[in-house]
């Protein structure tokens, strides 16, 4: 699958089929500062993603003073 | 992982609260969680007219989407800082929003621009003080808003602080044992002198994840790039370590701030009757300490606020 990652904006091709938690935890990211957005719904950590799907893993941390 | 309210497929899990929740139950726990920020710490009323900081980014924008939705009377101010790039293009965000959602509340948007007003933008003027951008940015923006909603009679002023946001202030305030400017962490700051608005953080119920999810399920389309001036920030290393932490232990960012909140409301003040002498209250203490600053009228603590000394030296290196 394709995984649209930001801050830098990349991205990365990963086999499936994974779990939300296991690509997370693969790619050293943590679920309290992501959003995982498969097409353009957000999926829960127990979904079960596959190798044809389009995910953005976007992070939600921002910022300043 | 189904909703549990309604137990169709859920879109996200929130381990603090140990539930999941579909669309249209989220939308609905957002909704009560602001609500019970606004009533709970009196935040302000259905007549009271309010004016949101937004910068084009999802927690402001969320904002003014959840208080417009709940019937509020809601303005928004966007100041442009003149980031190259970025202010472009959050306030083409905010702009966005403005025209496509807040138009059919009858809410406008109103823009000022700082290089307009000032003569030069924020690095800029960040360069000719030598201090930090983050720190320039606050002063600026913190100056703006108050003044706009002063000056244009607003009964409140509204930003989209989160649990995050308030957490990790709160981590590096204590961690530097920084205890005066803990009395200002609340999420309802009074207009405690003539000149100063009344400040509110409705999200603070909220982490970040939850109001970001918020934005991407009600298709608010803000800014996800960082400022590219917020790089390396210590508040990012903070908020970083309580994500760690709520990680292994859902709660704590809720447990560390909420609980700093009702030992803050238990604190005695004075004239409480008990025996040991009390603190005083913020707004005793702002009224004891602050005057008009001698260039703008704004309230301030020295002879000229920090926003006009910075504006004078900045003007003073600019013509050397």
């Amino acid at each position: 699958m394709k995984v649209h990652l930001s801050h830098p904006e990349r991205q990365v091709e990963v086999r499936g089929p994974k779990r939300v938690k296991d690509l997370l935890r693969d790619l050293n990211l943590i679920m309290e500062a992501h959003l995982v957005i498969r097409g353009d719904d957000l999926v829960t950590e127990d979904e079960l993603l596959k190798d044809e799907d389009q995910v953005e893993i976007r992070p939600v941390i921002s910022g300043g003073s | 992982m189904n909703c549990k309210k309604c137990t169709i497929k859920a879109v996200i899990g929130l381990p603090r609260h140990n539930a999941a929740f579909c669309k249209a139950c989220f939308n609905e726990f957002v909704l009560e969680q602001v609500t019970r920020a606004i009533k709970g710490e009196r935040m302000f009323g259905r007549d009271d007219r309010i004016l949101v900081a937004v910068s084009g980014g999802k927690d402001s924008l969320a904002l003014w989407d959840i208080l417009l939705k709940l019937g509020y009377k809601a303005d928004a101010l966007y100041v442009d800082l003149g980031i190259p790039g970025y202010s472009t293009k959050s306030r083409e965000k905010a702009q966005r929003f403005a025209d496509g959602v807040a138009r059919t509340h009858e809410a406008k948007l109103l823009i000022h621009k700082v290089e307009e007003e000032e003569g030069a933008g924020i690095r800029e003027l960040a360069d000719l003080i030598h201090r930090p951008t983050c720190s320039t940015c606050g002063t600026i923006k913190r100056y703006q808003f108050n003044r706009a909603a002063v000056e244009q009679h607003y009964d409140v002023m509204a930003t989209g602080h989160n649990l995050d946001d308030e957490a990790s202030r709160l981590l590096g305030n204590v961690l530097h044992w920084q205890e005066e400017y803990l009395d200002k962490q609340g999420p309802s700051l009074p207009a405690s002198v003539e000149g100063f608005a009344k400040k509110v953080k409705p999200l603070y119920r909220l982490s970040e994840r939850e109001v970001a999810a918020y934005s991407v399920l009600n298709r608010i389309d803000y800014i996800v790039d960082e400022c590219p001036m917020a790089k390396g920030s210590k508040m990012l290393l903070y908020k970083d370590v309580l994500n760690r932490l709520e990680t292994e232990s859902p709660g704590t960012k809720q447990a560390f701030y909420c609980g700093f909140l009702e030992k803050q409301a238990r604190a005695p003040r004075q004239g409480s009757g008990q025996a040991q002498p009390a603190p005083a209250s913020m707004a005793e203490k702002d009224r004891a300490t602050l005057h008009p600053c001698a260039t703008c009228s704004q309230p301030t603590t020295a002879e000229i606020c920090s926003y006009c000394k910075m504006m004078a030296r900045a003007k003073a290196g600019s013509t050397r």
